[in-house]
Order: structure tokens, then C-alpha cells, then sequence
């Protein structure tokens, strides 16, 4: 099956900097695709092409089947898209702005959408306030509500909820998720957390080219902390040694109130042979904590090999 | 069609949503009248016309039209709202004729609201309304010439007072190009076909052959088309420019 985003040997060249560097991928319904990538990696260059708002140096991307290329009115049709920031006209009203999208739009039951993606979105209270009144939180559900307004197949959003306090991105990565059973969502973000919380699947770019496309999960296990053993509890320094000594043991990093985590050499379980030095040791109660693996380890890993 | 009705409300609309709208009509009216009557001597010529009305409107819409055009893309550009715009399915042709055609029909507002002027000279004599609404004709189009210029220009750069200053020397090129300050300069290192051309391209020479009451194809046809090749222009600039 193809997919309803599908990109191609995407190339943008600015002068002489590639920033996006023979990029392909596919995306389907159902799946919601983390883009990440240190800044200036080319993430929100290549949510601009896809959108139709930048053309490409070379490569093809097409939407719901239509090429953007060709049929730049038929691919934006089927996508709602949330550039970077939310921009909105400053001094229209969401009640106005909407309204404006709804014109061009044109979604089958205008009334019923407009009033589904304010009441969604909790636009009530600011419905007839000037956008440049509103706090960020509300700017961004603004946002999210003109992307969301005509049912879109596709949807693209770039940073969702940077700048949004915990609540708010909480708001909106639950929105998020109520929208990704039957819809193509692409976000681009550089919270890693984000990705945890909302993709299916994760692909990082760094300097236009991709590194790594796979899922969150598949990700945390690329890292070294996959596996790994943490203690938080005071250990003696005989204990310290015994599981120093281990032979899966790769290194060891203290933690804080004297603790520590055991780091895996590759491929390795530790749980079972730190538990048996725990018990000849009689600390049969010390909670063991496994870890799933760090994201921020992996990125790191990852996107700072590229400049070496 | 709609796409565009829906831009030019849009924008229409957001005029008066600002000081702008109330701002630019106030200093129009205000300075027209003024104008008018104290340097053009609007009593003392004791004739029954306009003339003393409309030969200050090429000078007032050199300041003030760009002063509504700069915003037109400028504004765009540096808030986001452009890719806002462009990613719904409308064309840049739609986009960029909205905008124009919503700023044209502004200032067209404001030059209405100058209708007292037109009521006073009829209540102190007989003038010819026939040449009196040639004259707002030709007023209207020379505003869209010189719109046009600035939305074009606008469409540039992000900096509305880099816009503001461009529109205003381009316009003023425009303006006097029949003129020797003009000319002139031209006269140095081009052939005559082509400094007649230029001088040709004046918008007062056009202008005051409308305001005198004489309305020929050739100056009407001059402003549509000088407003047409500008929109052209700025539709390549939209599409070339986009994230610049």
C-alpha cells in the first residue's frame, strides 16, 4: 500500500548548503511520524515542501496520491498544516480567522466543523478576542484548530507545542493522539519526550539527510542505557566492586545518594546476575530499576557523529 | 473566484480593524481639503471646478499609498502568516489580486468620503459633474497604478519601512518620469525611442489630461495596463521569494 505522504530523493539546495540532502519516506493513515533533528537539521524546510509551500531543487513529493508538484490545489486540499509558531493574522479574532479558512476551505458542514474544532480546541473563552491578545497556549490552539477545520486525510505539524507549558502540551499532544486513528500526521519536534508520548514512528534527520526511521521503541533500544541497571539506594563499597566486577557490566556511572547504573556491554540483560550479587549479599529489598533505553542518549549518539 | 472574495474581505475587513483605516482616511481628508483650498487657491480662482481638488492627489498618494502597501506582503513575510496562506489551496494569482483589489477598494473609500468638496462646488456654482466624475476615475486608477507599484515592491521584503521607501521612489519616478529631473538623467546613455518611452510612462502627463476632463482610451488603457504588468510582477516575486 502506498502511502498518503510519500517522499522521494527530496534535495533543497539554499546556495551552497544542502538542507535537505536525498530524503524519502512514506507515511500512512494511522501513523503518527516524529521528524526530528537538531535545529537547522532541515526538518521544517522539508514540512514546507511537502506543503507546498517551498518548491524542491529536485524529487518528488505527492499527497493523498496527488504530486504537489503538479497538483499543488488537490494535495493541499486533502492537508491541514500548522507552520512553525502558529502564525495567525494578529488582528482578526479566532472567530474571523476561522471563518476566513472556512471561505477557502469550503468543508461540506461548515457550521457543524466550525463548531466541532472550537469546541475541541476550548476556543470559547477568546473566540472574540484579537489573536495578538491571546497567550501562546490559545495561539496555538488557534492554529491547530484552522489546520484541523476541514477533517484533513494529512496532517502537518511543525513544533506543535513548543513554548506551551506542561498543561497545554499535554492539551495538545492528547488532541494529537484522539486524531491519529484514522489520519497521516507528521510533527517535527525537537522534545524527545514528545516522541514517546504520541509517535509511532521516529525518524531523525541531521544536515538534510536521514540517519534512522523506526519506532520510538526500536529507537530506545539503540541506547546504551538500554537494559541498564540503576540502584537508588546507598551501597557499601564491597558491593560497589562486586557489581563493578561483572563480566556483562560495560561501565558504571554513579548516581546520586551514592547509587549507581550498571551500563550493559551490547546485547546484554544485567538483571539477573545484579539480583544474585544483591543476594549474597543479603539486599534482597533493594528496588531495582531496568531501563527502556534514553532517547536523548540516542539523538545525541546519532546526530553528533555526523560532525565528527 | 470565491478564494479571491474571500482574501479581498479578509483584508478589507482587517483595514478597520486597525487605526490604519481610520488613520489613513482622516490625514486623506483632511490634507485633500486643506490642500485644496489653501494652495489651490480653491475660492480665489472663482471657477466652478475641481481642478484645484484633484491636481494634489498625485502628490498625496506618493506618501500614502505606500504607506498602505507596505504591509500588503511585507507584513506577511515577517509574521509567517504567508505560508499560512499559500499552503490553503488557493493560487498566488488569487492571493496577490485580493490583496490588491482590497487595498484598491480602500482607498477608493476614502476617496469617496471626499464627496462634500463635490457638494460644495455644485451648491456655489454650475460645474460639469461630467468632468468631475472623469476626474475620480482618473484619480481611482492612478491610486491603483501606484498600489499596484507598492504591493509589488512589498512583496520583497519583510521590512515595511524598506517597502514604504522603495514604493515611495519608485512611484515618484513614475510620477515625474516625463519630467527634465527625470529625463535628464536618462537622456545621458539612452536613445531618444527610449527616453520618449519613458517620458511617455508619466503618470501626471496621463493624469492631467484626465483631470482636465478629457478622457482618452490611450491614459485609461495606460493605468490598466501599468496596474496589470505590476501584479504580474508581483506574482513572480510571491512565487520566487516565498520563504526569503
Amino acid at each position: 500500500m502506498s502511502g498518503s505522504v510519500v517522499v522521494e530523493n527530496l534535495v533543497k539546495v539554499y546556495g551552497d548548503l544542502h538542507a535537505v540532502d536525498d530524503l524519502s519516506f512514506e507515511v500512512g493513515p494511522g501513523e503518527v511520524l516524529g521528524f526530528l533533528g537538531p535545529n537547522g537539521a532541515g526538518k521544517s524546510t522539508t514540512m514546507k515542501i511537502i506543503t507546498g509551500f517551498l518548491p524542491p531543487t529536485s524529487g518528488q513529493v505527492s499527497v493523498c496520491g496527488h504530486p504537489v508538484a503538479t497538483q499543488p490545489r488537490e494535495a493541499k486540499k486533502c492537508l491541514g498544516y500548522l507552520p512553525e509558531g502558529a502564525p495567525a493574522y494578529s488582528e482578526m479574532t479566532p472567530w474571523q480567522f476561522l471563518n476566513f479558512v472556512a471561505d477557502i476551505r469550503r468543508p461540506a458542514d461548515r457550521r457543524g466543523r466550525l463548531d466541532w474544532v472550537i469546541g475541541q480546541l476550548g476556543l470559547e473563552p477568546v473566540l472574540h478576542r484579537p489573536v495578538d491578545t491571546l497567550s501562546k497556549g490559545y495561539r496555538r490552539r488557534v492554529g491547530l484548530a484552522q489546520a484541523m477545520l476541514h477533517d484533513p486525510r494529512v496532517l502537518i505539524m511543525d513544533e506543535p507545542t513548543d513554548g506551551l507549558d506542561p498543561n497545554q502540551k499535554r492539551q495538545v499532544r492528547d488532541f494529537i493522539n484522539e486524531m491519529a486513528q484514522d489520519k497521516t500526521i507528521i510533527i517535527s519536534t525537537h522534545i524527545l519526550e514528545e516522541v514517546e508520548a504520541i509517535c509511532t514512528r521516529a525518524i531523525i534527520v541531521s544536515e538534510g539527510k536521514l540517519l534512522v526511521d523506526e519506532s520510538p521503541e526500536a529507537l530506545r533500544r539503540r541506547s546504551r542505557y538500554c537494559n541498564a541497571v540503576t540502584i537508588q539506594a546507598p551501597l557499601k563499597d564491597s558491593v560497589r566492586a562486586a557489581l563493578g566486577e561483572l563480566a556483562d557490566v560495560a561501565v558504571v556511572e554513579p548516581e546520586r545518594n551514592q547509587g549507581l547504573t550498571l551500563i550493559p556491554r551490547p546485547g546484554c540483560a544485567l538483571e539477573n546476575s545484579v539480583r544474585d550479587v544483591l543476594l549474597r549479599h543479603n539486599l534482597k529489598e533493594v528496588p531495582l530499576h531496568i531501563q527502556a533505553g534514553r532517547l536523548d542518549d540516542v539523538f545525541h549518539t546519532l546526530t553528533h557523529n555526523v560532525h565528527e | 473566484m470565491s478564494n479571491l472574495l474571500a482574501i479581498l474581505r479578509r483584508e478589507l475587513v482587517g483595514y478597520f480593524q486597525t487605526p490604519v483605516a481610520y488613520v489613513f482616511i482622516m490625514i486623506f481628508l483632511l490634507l485633500s481639503g486643506a490642500l485644496s483650498f489653501y494652495m489651490g487657491n480653491f475660492y480665489e480662482r472663482e471657477q466652478a471646478d475641481l481642478g484645484a481638488f484633484f491636481t494634489f492627489h498625485p502628490w498625496l498618494y506618493l506618501f500614502l499609498v505606500p504607506a498602505i502597501s507596505m504591509r500588503l506582503w511585507a507584513e506577511e513575510r515577517k509574521t509567517g502568516s504567508i505560508e499560512l496562506l499559500i499552503t490553503l489551496p488557493v493560487t498566488v494569482l488569487e492571493a496577490v489580486l485580493g490583496k490588491f483589489l482590497a487595498a484598491w477598494i480602500f482607498t477608493g473609500i476614502a476617496l469617496l468620503l471626499t464627496f462634500p468638496i463635490w457638494l460644495t462646488v455644485n451648491y456655489l456654482g454650475d460645474p460639469d459633474n461630467g468632468i468631475i466624475l472623469g476626474a475620480y476615475l482618473g484619480s481611482f486608477l492612478m491610486a491603483g497604478g501606484f498600489m499596484a507599484i507598492g504591493a509589488c515592491i512589498s512583496a520583497t521584503t519583510r521590512n515595511q519601512v524598506v517597502a514604504f521607501i522603495l514604493s515611495l521612489v519608485a512611484c515618484f519616478l513614475f510620477l515625474l518620469s516625463g519630467f527634465p529631473l527625470v529625463l535628464d538623467f536618462f537622456q545621458l546613455w539612452l536613445p531618444q525611442p527610449v527616453v520618449d518611452t519613458i517620458a511617455s510612462l508619466s503618470f501626471l502627463t496621463h493624469f492631467s489630461s484626465i483631470n482636465k476632463g478629457v478622457i482618452d482610451l490611450r491614459d485609461l488603457s495606460y493605468f490598466v495596463i501599468l496596474i496589470s504588468v505590476w501584479l504580474y510582477a508581483n506574482v513572480i516575486v510571491v512565487r520566487a521569494r516565498k520563504a526569503a
